[in-house]
């Protein structure tokens, strides 16, 4: 390491720790770990995932440069675009439920009863249970031959044959919508009650004197004192959602007939399953537009909230 | 809260929080329930006569003893325990000193830093998988524990470093500027006064960092090639189907022994973990 001539540090050759009175010093040699790894798996990654999406790179065959060849193929396949409907399909569909129940599981909680802390730390389990693990409950609860949802249904007399919950297109869809809110609710719950709890009760109590109705109260004070945390929880739900790997893995494979493939399970069944790597990174990188505007639309909203 | 009659209370709060509490948990008692039951009673068609499948009166270890005997699921546990806590050891090692340093020293691009780990924490690991799989093998670190230990970091230490962030906000300026005044180093000030001070933080961060590694599962399949290597997500979903045929008893027994050491740790931490949870969408 040089000693630069930092003006006001005296440049003689200094103890190490006697550098790090500096505060830019300090700073690099913190964040040295840090940055070396991010670097090495994140920007690296994705700077060779580029890359390859640009070659005819598979399994056991280096390939040449094809330019936006992988973008064009994917762009005509219609398997691909089944895939891009369906993500977003499942991420507004589940945001929205998990956004509605997490909100009103939050008001629930958000009062004084016995066994709160408890039943607080239960309703968490979903969210902190391996998703594969869990999923692989539902999967066995969806069983065609063995599902006690059937099992329950027929004895309460709504239905009369089975339900193939994961073999029928539209139901596999439906089915790992339902598997994904029930593994979010608790997140958004949880979140949400932090929230709730940071504002005043007095507020609701004075518009409640002023004669608010319970609607108006919700709809007047707290939705708008929510608005900030609410904005957040959304953000890592869209993008964990839109990103969603496990769950289709373990309950459908992106079938049947594809009705349930999403981006990250179609990448994956290209690139690693099929072996076509440049495919199945051009696939994945498909990703990165959208993602990169629900940030930016999102922490723009945000600073807007916050800065109000 | 605004009170009204009794059956008011049962109808808006009691009852719509009894079926969440149930909606929520059931699977999980579906899980226990399928793991000590023998197979005789799991593969009975649902419409089938006098058939209860919410109790059994024959429980049976059946299914935990084919999957320590025929399976490696001992190793994937050891495997996964292994690779959890050091991967969370080297995300809080770097995530409280880049929180540390992002939250209370004065440098230059110190804001587009902060800015830049937030991103990093918002990129899945299903964006970049492919070339990372080719970069492990580059490394020849393919079918290795490392494999995980080093990747894991990178949406472990966004999180991490977010949150300390946080935590090293919260903690007033004068601490540290009295340690400096009697003499300390600044380096000194950090590591006896302010992280001490961080360590409910930490604790949050920690348990949060080892629940997500436990959950990890995409960089573990396309990483992990040979059944002794396998973490206990992957190991359950390749070792325990063969073709068609799901082997439900000992998958679901993997499934619950799976989520044990997280529910433990979870439960001892409750009130950190929560924290940390809310800590971390505060923004």
């Amino acid at each position: 390491m040089t000693v630069t001539a930092v003006p006001g540090v005296v440049t003689r050759p200094t103890p190490r720790l006697r550098r790090l009175e500096d505060e830019r010093w300090l700073a690099l040699a913190l964040l040295m770990p840090t940055a070396i790894l991010l670097g090495l798996f994140i920007a690296y990654p994705f700077f060779e995932g580029v890359l390859l999406a640009l070659t005819s790179q598979r399994v056991g065959v280096p390939g040449g440069f094809v330019g936006l060849q992988n973008f064009v193929k994917i762009w005509n396949d219609s398997i691909f675009r089944t895939a891009v409907w369906n993500t977003f399909w499942y991420t507004a569909v589940t945001t929205v439920f998990k956004l509605g129940l997490g909100l009103w599981l939050a008001m629930l909680l958000n009062r004084h009863f016995k066994g709160k802390a408890l039943v607080r730390a239960f309703i968490l389990l979903p969210f902190i249970i391996p998703t594969v693990l869990s999923t692989f409950a539902w999967k066995w609860m969806f069983d065609p031959t063995f599902s006690v949802i059937n099992w329950a249904l027929f004895h309460m007399g709504f239905i009369t044959q089975r339900i193939n919950w994961l073999g029928d297109p539209d139901l596999a869809m439906t089915s790992i919508i339902v598997v994904n809110i029930w593994r979010g609710v608790p997140f958004f719950a949880i979140s949400l009650l932090a929230g709730l709890q940071t504002i005043s009760p007095e507020l609701n109590e004075a518009a409640a004197i002023d004669g608010a109705r319970p609607w108006n109260r919700f709809w007047y004070v707290t939705w708008p004192l929510l608005l900030p945390v609410t904005m957040v929880v959304m953000l890592f739900s869209v993008i964990q959602t839109f990103a969603d790997f496990q769950l289709v893995y373990v309950m459908t494979g992106g079938g049947p007939a594809n009705a349930t493939q999403l981006f990250a399970t179609y990448a994956y069944q290209l690139g690693i399953g099929t072996g076509l790597l440049s495919e199945g990174a051009a696939i994945s990188l498909a990703m990165f537009p959208f993602l990169f505007l629900i940030v930016v639309v999102q922490l723009l909203y945000i600073r807007r909230v916050e800065t109000r | 809260m605004i009170e009204g009659a009794v059956w008011r209370k049962w109808v808006f709060y009691n009852i719509p929080l009894i079926l969440f509490v149930f909606v929520l948990l059931f699977p999980f008692y579906w899980m226990i329930i399928t793991s000590f039951r023998p197979d005789g009673e799991l593969y009975r068609p649902w419409n089938a006569v006098n058939y209860n499948p919410f109790w059994t009166n024959n429980p049976t270890f059946e299914h935990i003893e084919y999957l320590f005997e025929e399976t490696n699921f001992g190793r994937w546990m050891l495997n996964t325990m292994f690779i959890a806590v050091v991967s969370t050891l080297i995300s809080l090692f770097c995530g409280v000193l880049a929180g540390y340093a992002l939250a209370r020293l004065n440098f230059p691009w110190a804001g587009s830093l902060g800015t830049m780990i937030f991103i990093t924490y918002l990129v899945p690991q299903t964006l970049l998988f492919i070339p990372l799989a080719q970069i492990i093998r580059n490394f020849e670190l393919g079918d290795t524990p490392w494999s995980l230990i080093l990747t894991y970091p990178t949406f472990l230490i966004p999180f991490c470093t977010w949150l300390m962030m946080g935590y090293f906000k919260a903690i007033p300026k004068e601490l540290e500027e009295c340690a400096r005044i009697d003499g300390a180093s600044r380096w000194k000030a950090m590591v006896y006064i302010i992280i001490p001070c961080a360590v409910p933080g930490i604790l949050s961060a920690g348990i949060i960092a080892f629940t997500l590694s436990w959950n990890e599962f995409i960089y573990a399949l396309v990483f992990l090639s040979s059944p002794d290597q396998k973490t206990v997500p992957v190991g359950v979903t390749s070792e325990l189907i063969r073709g068609d045929v799901f082997f439900w008893g000992p998958l679901m027994a993997g499934a619950l022994l799976g989520s044990i050491p997280v529910a433990v740790v979870y439960s001892f931490f409750v009130e950190h973990y929560v924290s940390g949870l809310t800590g971390s969408v505060k923004g």
